[in-house]
Formats: structure tokens, sequence, C-alpha cells
């Protein structure tokens, strides 16, 4: 199987805190992988290594078919190779419309001069529309985004990760304060999302990854503790020891 | 001001979608028209010429304020170094100016020399007349085109363009934001302010250049009518710099930006490359602060090195609060308002308060009001003026279909409440 994403030896301290110790890490480009562990294992610098928010102290971070390396490209360099991101807390521009959110993240140039140049064509606005279907709401299209509830704001991020059209999506727990049924919306866009692209989920929310039925990492002080199905890490002795015993 | 949502497949034009843009340029039109006909040069002579010159030069600063709101009300930069660019426009088109008019004078003085003068006698001539004040009496290499007023011209936007662009790029490129961004403008407009103090400087010292009132060959023209053309020339590149903010802020561009200013991070993530947008804004903001300021210098007849101190700049940054920031006609009040009131009070015509135990003099005190009405404004109503317009704007109820019509989720839809 190819790899989209390697993360190989990657080791991150803070003041002498090792965040990240010697962390291996592999995605294929259809792939669905659930991130657990407990707090402070690293989940997130995880996420800020890969995005380039983090650099690492030592290792390898290699993206897409020409195994090029991310620890040299800035941010938004990342962005636009394909690699998209949820924060935890829903982080949306509160003071624009949820038209402009998503049309900010659509899939279109990115420089200051084609930007400028841009005007948004038929089926910009149809794509903003299907999207906004998709997330429910279509009918707040015009509202400004700090208008909108909790939930809303985490579905009005989701969309703009998917009109993003990342070949990888880093979701950071995608069902924090959403309803049952918005939980099971939440799982089927991120599994239909992962029939093509590859998705990453940090989730502590056990029964969410359940329902996402896939292969799971365990990370633990971090670096990976152990890998594979829901069922094979949490039989696993250690796991249960350092995780879900407690 | 999105206008995806509400009128799929047509884009209405910029006027339609920004009512303000039509409002402003008809206020502006009836206010120009106005001062013409109640002016000296043209009209019935109500409003003297000094005035009008006080209103040009109010229009240039409105035009500074505009890149001061599209920097920073925008943008997010508290640039507070933008009357730098602004006094530097103004020292190009002065060395133009003087070198000009100077260089007729001289040449009329040596006519009447019994040989007719060499080229070199000409520019020694003007060079001792212009730098005799310093005790210098040869050009420095910056003026090499001030001879030509299309390059001087020239120099007025890129000088100021380079400097913001190469300025910018250092200081983006390090990520140096917020309050520390705003510290090292201001440590650049003092060292450009300390520059221009030094005689040796090239731009005669803390003497400045002067007579800028006066164009050259145009002697027998009256102040009254020059005041005018550069009072229509001002309100003209407040009219051309306003649209092309509001074409600016309009559009994708302007989510662009407005999203940087409220959560930058955020928006390398999705893929817009920060720092270029920031030194674009910057850079643009930087040259159009240039031409207000050729269009002010000649108006007030002197530019010197004060003009770039950094408390300008700070100025300009008040006048954009108070007037309400985020928001291009909130800009333009701010400026007009309170350059007026400033012109007024330090002006020796707002009568004094005798409180029986202390006179209070406007000349003194106006400084302390503009510093209370600043905190006031951003403690109280850090919308400005301009927010005064969403009183009446937020009067139409807002938009809330979709919304829950009762307070809990099971309550009517507005879907079922309409069947």
């Amino acid at each position: 199987m190819s790899t989209l994403l390697e993360v190989s030896g990657v080791s991150v301290s803070f003041d002498g805190f090792r965040a990240i110790n010697n962390l291996t890490f592999q995605i294929g480009p259809a792939e669905m992988r659930a991130v657990i562990g407990p707090n402070g294992a690293g989940k997130t610098t995880f996420m800020d290594i890969v995005t380039g928010k983090t650099r690492p102290d030592k290792g390898r971070v290699l993206w897409g078919e020409k195994s090029q390396s991310l620890l040299k490209m800035s941010e938004s360099q990342i962005a636009q190779a394909g690699i998209g991101r949820k924060f935890q807390r829903p982080t949306v521009f509160e003071d624009q419309t949820v038209a402009e959110n998503l049309m900010l993240a659509l899939k279109k140039a990115r420089g200051p001069l084609s930007v400028l140049r841009f005007r948004a064509a038929k089926e910009d606005r149809e794509k903003v529309g299907a999207l906004a279907e998709e997330i429910g709401l279509a009918v707040a299209l015009s509202r400004k985004a700090g208008e909108l509830s909790h939930g809303q704001k985490q579905w009005l991020e989701i969309g703009m990760l998917l009109a993003q059209e990342p070949r990888l999506l880093l979701v950071d727990e995608p069902a924090a304060g959403m309803t049952p049924a918005e939980r099971e919306h939440t799982t089927a866009i991120l599994v239909e999302a992962a029939r093509t692209r590859a998705v990453v989920v940090v989730e502590h929310d056990m029964e969410f990854v359940r329902r996402l039925d896939c292969r799971v990492t365990v990370l633990h002080e971090g670096s990976v503790l152990a890998e594979g199905s829901l069922d094979f890490v949490t039989s696993n002795e250690r796991v249960i020891e350092v995780y879900l015993g407690r | 001001m999105s206008d995806i949502a509400l009128s799929p497949g047509t884009r209405r034009p910029l006027v339609a979608r920004y009512p303000a843009l039509a409002v402003f340029m008809i206020v502006l039109a009836l206010f120009t028209i106005g001062v013409t006909i109640l002016s000296e040069g043209f009209g019935i002579g109500v409003i003297s010429t000094s005035f009008v010159k006080t209103l040009g030069k109010t229009l240039c600063l409105c035009l500074v304020a505009l890149a001061m709101d599209l920097v920073w009300g925008y943008c997010g930069i508290l640039s507070l170094g933008h009357m730098a660019f602004f006094g530097i426009g103004g020292y190009a088109i002065g060395m133009w100016l003087m070198y000009a008019r100077t260089e007729i004078i001289v040449t009329e003085s040596l006519a009447a020399a019994p040989l007719p003068p060499t080229p070199q006698e000409i520019s020694d001539g003007i060079a001792a007349q212009i730098f005799g004040v310093v005790g210098a009496s040869e050009f420095p290499p910056i003026w090499a085109v001030a001879h030509s007023l299309p390059l001087q011209l020239l120099a007025a936007v890129l000088v100021p363009g380079l400097i913001a662009l190469v300025f910018g790029w250092l200081a983006f490129r390090s990520r140096v934001t917020g309050v520390y961004l705003s510290i090292l403008t201001q440590a650049m407009t003092l060292a450009l302010a300390l520059y221009l103090f030094q005689n040796d400087s090239g731009l005669r010292g803390n003497n400045g250049l002067s007579g800028l009132q006066n164009l050259p060959g145009l002697d027998h023209v009256a102040q009254s009518t020059v005041s005018l053309w550069f009072f229509w020339a001002s309100a003209l590149a407040l009219a051309l710099g306003y649209l092309l903010c509001t074409w600016i802020v309009s559009g994708k561009f302007g989510s662009v930006i407005r999203a940087i200013r409220d959560d930058e991070a955020r928006v390398r993530f999705l893929g817009y490359p920060v720092e270029a947008y920031k030194l674009f804004v910057f850079t643009v903001t930087a040259v159009i602060a240039a031409i207000g300021g050729v269009l002010y210098y000649p108006q007030a007849g002197i530019v010197n090195p004060a003009e770039i101190a950094p408390i300008a700049s700070i100025y300009l940054a008040v006048w954009v609060a108070i007037g309400g920031r985020g928001r291009l006609y909130g800009a333009v009040i701010g400026a007009a308002l309170v350059s007026l009131l400033s012109t007024w009070f330090t002006g020796g015509q707002a009568p004094d308060i005798d409180l029986g135990f202390y006179t209070i003099r406007w000349v003194d005190w106006w400084t302390i009001a503009l510093g209370l009405s600043f905190v006031a404004v951003t403690l109280f109503a850090p919308k400005g003026i301009g927010g005064l317009v969403d009183l009446v704007t937020e009067r139409k109820s807002p938009q809330r279909h979709g919304a829950d019509l009762g307070p809990d989720p099971g309550a009517l839809r507005e879907k079922e409440a309409d069947e």
C-alpha cells in the first residue's frame, strides 16, 4: 500500500519536556485512522508538527507520491499541498457570514493578486450552496458565523474543511458538544470522506471511535503505544494500564 | 456584505452592494461644489482662501485616514508610521517645487549678466539658494531628479512604496505582530524624522522645504485660484482613494484580510500566505498615504521633519479610532472632524472658559480633551462615530431565518409556523 503521509522518528521537546518522543506514523491515501490517548499524550502536538505549526527537533515528515519533506514548508504551503485541519475549539471567522467563511475555504488560488481579482462564479456559489446543504446551514448562509450555536460552528468548520478539498484531513475532537443525531451525521461525513482521502481523527469518545470502525493508533507519552483495530488495542494490557484502566 | 447567498448567479455593481459608496460620493461632490461656490476664487467669497486650504488639507488627511483604516481597521496591523509615508510624499513634491521656482529666480537674475550663464552656473546658483540656510552649496545625490516633475512624482510613490515593502517584508517575515509591530513602526518614523533633522541629510535639516504654496511659473495666478485647484485635486484623490479601498475590501480579498485581523493562524491553515497579504496591504496603503502628502504640502506651504514625528502617526490612529475603524466612511468622518476641531481649538478661535480660579485655554487643553475622548471612545464606543450608523441600519430586524422560533430545540420551526 502506498503512503500519503509518513512521519518517522520525530521528537520534539518544550523546555525539556518531551512532548513527542521518536514517533512514527503512516497513513495511506484513502484511509480512516483514529488517534486516541490520555491527556498530554502528544495528540495535538502531532497535528501541530504535521501542519507546520511546530518544528520537530529531529525526524522526518514526508508527504505525497514525491515524498516531499513538510519540514521546510510554511503552514500555508502545507495547507495548499492538501492538508486540512479542524481544531478542537471551533475556529470560524465570527465577523463574517457563513457563505463568506465557506468561500474563504473553497479550493481556489490563494495568492493576494489572484484573490484580488477573484469574483465568485456560478459554480463556486453552487458549491458553497451544496456544502451548506450538507452541513445543514443552507438557510443560515447570510448569517454571521458568530451568531451560530456551538454545534453549528462545529458544522461550519467541518464544511470549511471539506471545501478545501484536502487529501488529508486532521480532525481534532469533531463530535465535542454535539447531540447524538449530529454525531451520527458527523460520522457519516467522515466515513464518506475517507473513501477518497486520508482522515485522521483525534477523539476521546470511545463510542464515537467504535462507530468510525477503523484502525486505531494509541499515543502515550509522545510515542505510539499500540496500533490496530479498536478491539485489538483495547485488549492490549499496556493500553488498559495507561489509558482505559483508570 | 456578501452577495453569495443573496443573489445567486448575478453580481450586482459595487455601488449597489455598498450604499455607503454612493452616499459618500454624493456628499463629497456636493461639498466640493458648495465650497467652490462659496470660495473667493470662483464664487461669492464667503469662505476665505486660507480656509479653502484648510478644507483641502483636511481632504488629504481623510485620504491617509482611509489608508490607515485599510491597514488597521481591516487588516489588523496597527501601523504607527503611516504619516512617515505621508511626509515623504510631501518632501518629494516639495523638492520639485523648490527646485523649479528657484531655477526661475536664478535664471532671471543671471540673465542680466554680460555673458549668458552656463548650465553649471545656473545649477550652482540654485543649490546656493536652496542650501545656503544649512551652509551647503551643492546638490546632494537625492536631488538628482528634482528638476523633473514626472520623475519626482514617480519618486513620491516609489520611495514610500519601496520603504514600506522592505520594512514590511522584514517585519512580517519574522512574524512580528501586535504591539511589537506598532513599536517597530514608531521606531521607523522616529528614525526617519531624526535623520531629516540633520543638516547634512540633504533636505535642509529642520528648516524643511518651504514656499511650496507658490507654483513655479504661475506667480500671476492668485492663491485664491491655486487653493481651489488643490482643493479639487484633493477631492478627486479622496474619491478615487475611496473607490479603490471599497474595491479592495469588497469581495474575497476583503474577506481574507478581515479574517487575518481576527485569526491570523487560522487563515494560514486555510492555505493563505498571510505575510504576502499583509505586505500587500501595508505597501498599497503607504503609497496612498504618500499621494495624500503630495497634495497636502503644497497647500500647507511647508514640510519639515516635525511633520514626520511619531506623534503624527499616533494622531492618525486616534482619528480612525474615533471615526470608527473597519468602515471606510468612519475613517473619513474621524479624520475630518478631529482635524478640523483641532484646527479650531489650537488656532485660538475657541473661546476660553473662565472658571474664576482657573481659565481653560483650549490651545493647551485641546490635546488633553482629545486624549480623553480617545479613551472614552475606546472604552464606551469601540465602533466610534461610525457606529451611530448601525443604530439606524440595525433597526431593520436581523436575519434570523432558519433559527428555532422558540428557545427549545423542539420549538415550532419557521417552516411549520408558515404552514
